[in-house]
């Protein structure tokens, strides 16, 4: 499921539509959105140098990890260096983003120092700006692939970071920007859920055709108290967890899909959710004293009660139900009119229903009101 | 001190692999001060058999209030800081941060960042070996000292990450979890777990008061280390801190006269850790 988010990223934009674009969310309990970023980044790589991908090359807009981290990352992930610099440039926005680095620079109030990176990083200075912020993207991108028919990939460290400087619709007016620019084959962003306003989250998941959520595989219940006794949940929420991705597609249908992950050596691993997950889930229902399953004979005898409508969906002729079983003969009937058309058969012997209808065109149980022309 | 015990706190604190390069965050509450580990930090930090140096801004306590502490722990911080081991900035003095020249909340920040930086650039020494931490003592006070919004106290904490980055240093900070807990909206210490590397709580008992033991302390290291992933850890200890000798002495000068009775009780000589993991 993870290959075939990063397989939609792979293969871009159609002509003349909007670049996929995914968010990844995540929340304190399971704080491994970035291991899930750095897990598409390292895939979306592996297609460009392969040049197996829509796009040439990605630019990275860094926000909350600097350009040694990533450096340090394609390094462990068998990159070359030196040859990275065709495919990759990073916008750091992380060393610098206010400015204060430099002022103090050009003051002489502290050491001139350069990063020491090989991989070519921008630097950007001023976070607030984003509409130079989309220039300085897309100028990056055109650096790295050409002006003509090239195409580049957009990946964002954290919105969440982006969030703390500008407001939602500046951040939002920046993202629906970069997805309809020609030369952008897709987009994927980091955001933390719980730093959030929901508004703000569901702004930009409007934005996006993806959203992968990493959650935890239990939450302690409020029940239990101390530290002592959430021990074991907070311990396994640290080694994994569970991804929730919901696709939406050009029609509107949305698909939901769910994977486990876990946290190894070289990242992140994904794995179809086990029956393990699904019993350890189930074992948290509280115990309660009342029988909350059914046995077989209640199931059989269930499927067998005769419900008061006109039809009981099963393609037999309609039969009106007057509210007692067919064998009860001598306890006397009630009877039912109304103003309407006779339509149904009678029950011959007993009692009546006379259910008149508005008109011989009108489908059983529809969801007309009968009472809707009274004027009360 | 048992040394069995004392090897708990390290190992869950990751000091047995040597540190160098993480952000830890420090969070407590009235009922239990969390303040002992900052010291068990600034100990581990100036131990004789490293060349490590602190950078200490202390927004809450004098220096005379950690040099009698960590004197009882068998480490003298003005020999330390006249060895340069040791930069020590004294927040409390009300001209520190250049208030009275009429600057903004941003400029007070920028100020500071500046004499951080500088600080860091003195004790580095030219072939990196050398590491460096930096001790916030806390966060919340200077976010009063600077007078301003959260997201300033983020921007300068942002600043103070890039700096561990940037020179391999380690970042402490302690902030109070009370403060925030009535925030409707999500608060700064919540940012600051997200930026954290390993998050050290400490909390009172969920039974309540006990006379031997003070309180639980839980140490999660979420093992984002670097850009690998490792299974993060959660430790669980409850812990004694025994009386100060020092509070029952008359205070000597003004300095001391600041010590208040609860900070006096919770300064360890020595502390007591029960693993209950």
């Amino acid at each position: 499921m993870a290959e075939r988010i990063c397989r939609a990223l792979r293969d871009g934009a159609l002509e003349g539509e909007h670049a996929p674009a995914l968010t990844i969310k995540d929340s304190i309990q399971s704080p491994f959105g970035s291991l899930v970023f750095n897990h598409v980044l390292s895939q979306l790589s592996s297609f460009i140098v392969a040049q197996k991908s829509q796009s040439q090359g990605i630019v990275l807009v860094a926000f909350s990890r600097g350009p040694l981290y990533y450096e340090e990352f394609f390094k462990s992930k068998g990159n070359d260096v030196a040859s990275s610099n065709k495919w990759i440039r990073v916008l750091d926005c992380c060393t610098d983003p206010l400015g204060w680095r430099s002022k103090l620079m050009e003051s002489g109030r502290i050491a001139n120092l350069t990063l020491g990176t090989s991989t070519t990083a921008s630097l950007y200075k001023n976070v607030k700006d984003l509409d130079k912020l989309l220039l300085a993207i897309t100028e990056l991108g055109k650096e790295l692939v050409g002006d003509g028919k090239g195409r580049f990939v957009v990946a964002i460290d954290s919105v969440s970071e982006m969030l703390r400087h500008t407001s939602i619709s500046s951040v939002a007016g920046l993202l629906s920007n970069l997805r309809s620019h020609d030369q952008v084959s897709c987009l994927f962003w980091l955001l933390h859920s719980d730093i959030h306003e929901t508004k703000a989250i569901a702004a930009l998941e409007y934005l996006s055709s993806m959203q992968a959520s990493a959650e935890p595989i239990t939450r302690p219940v409020n029940g239990q108290r101390g530290n002592s006794e959430k021990l074991p949940f907070l311990e396994q929420n640290l080694r994994g967890g569970k991804i929730h991705v919901r696709f939406k597609r050009r029609n509107g249908r949305v698909r939901l899909m769910s994977e486990e992950f876990c946290i190894e050596q070289s990242g992140i691993k994904f794995t179809p959710i086990s029956s393990e997950a699904e019993m350890i889930a189930q074992s948290l229902v509280p115990k309660v004293q009342f029988n909350l399953q059914l046995s077989e004979k209640e199931r059989n005898d269930r499927a067998k009660v005769v419900l008061p409508f006109e039809h009981q969906g099963n393609g037999k002729t309609i039969q009106i139900y007057d509210g007692r079983k067919s064998l009860n003969e001598d306890k006397p009937e009630m009877q039912y009119t109304s103003a309407e058309k006779v339509q149904t058969v009678k029950d011959s012997g007993r009692g009546e229903i006379i259910y008149f209808r508005d008109s011989d065109d009108e489908m059983p149980d529809s969801d007309e009101d009968p009472d809707d022309d009274l004027d009360i | 001190m048992n040394v069995q015990l004392q090897n708990l706190l390290d190992d869950a604190l990751g000091f047995v692999d040597d540190g160098g390069e993480r952000v830890f965050l420090i969070e407590d509450c009235v009922e239990t001060s969390g303040a002992f580990v900052l010291h068990h930090f600034l100990k581990h930090s100036l131990s004789p058999h490293s060349s490590d140096a602190v950078i200490f801004l202390s927004f809450s306590q004098p220096f005379s209030h950690y040099d009698r502490i960590l004197r009882k722990m068998g480490c003298n911080l003005v020999v330390q800081r006249d060895n340069k081991r040791l930069i020590f900035f004294d927040m409390l003095m009300l001209d520190c941060l250049g208030r009275e020249e009429g600057k903004t909340s941003e400029d007070l920040l920028l100020a500071l960042y500046e004499k951080i930086h500088k600080a860091v650039e003195i004790c580095s020494s030219p072939e990196g070996t050398r590491n460096i931490t930096i001790i916030i003592d806390d966060v919340s006070l200077l976010e009063v000292a600077a007078n301003c919004l959260p997201n300033l106290v983020l921007d300068f904490l942002h600043y103070c990450y890039s700096l561990t980055a940037q020179f391999g240093c380690s970042l402490i900070t302690l902030n109070h979890e009370d403060i925030y807990s009535s925030s409707d909206e999500p608060s700064l210490l919540l940012q600051m777990e997200y930026q954290a590397d390993v998050v050290i709580k400490a909390e009172p008992l969920s039974t309540g008061l006990a006379t031997d033991v003070h309180g639980q302390l839980t140490v999660l290291d979420k093992g984002l280390r670097g850009c690998f992933g490792n299974s993060g850890k959660i430790r669980n200890f409850q812990f004694r801190i025994k009386d100060n000798q020092v509070s029952k002495l008359r205070p000597t000068n003004l300095e001391e006269c600041r010590l208040s009775p609860l900070i006096s009780h919770s300064a360890a000589a020595e502390i007591g850790i029960f693993d209950t993991s």
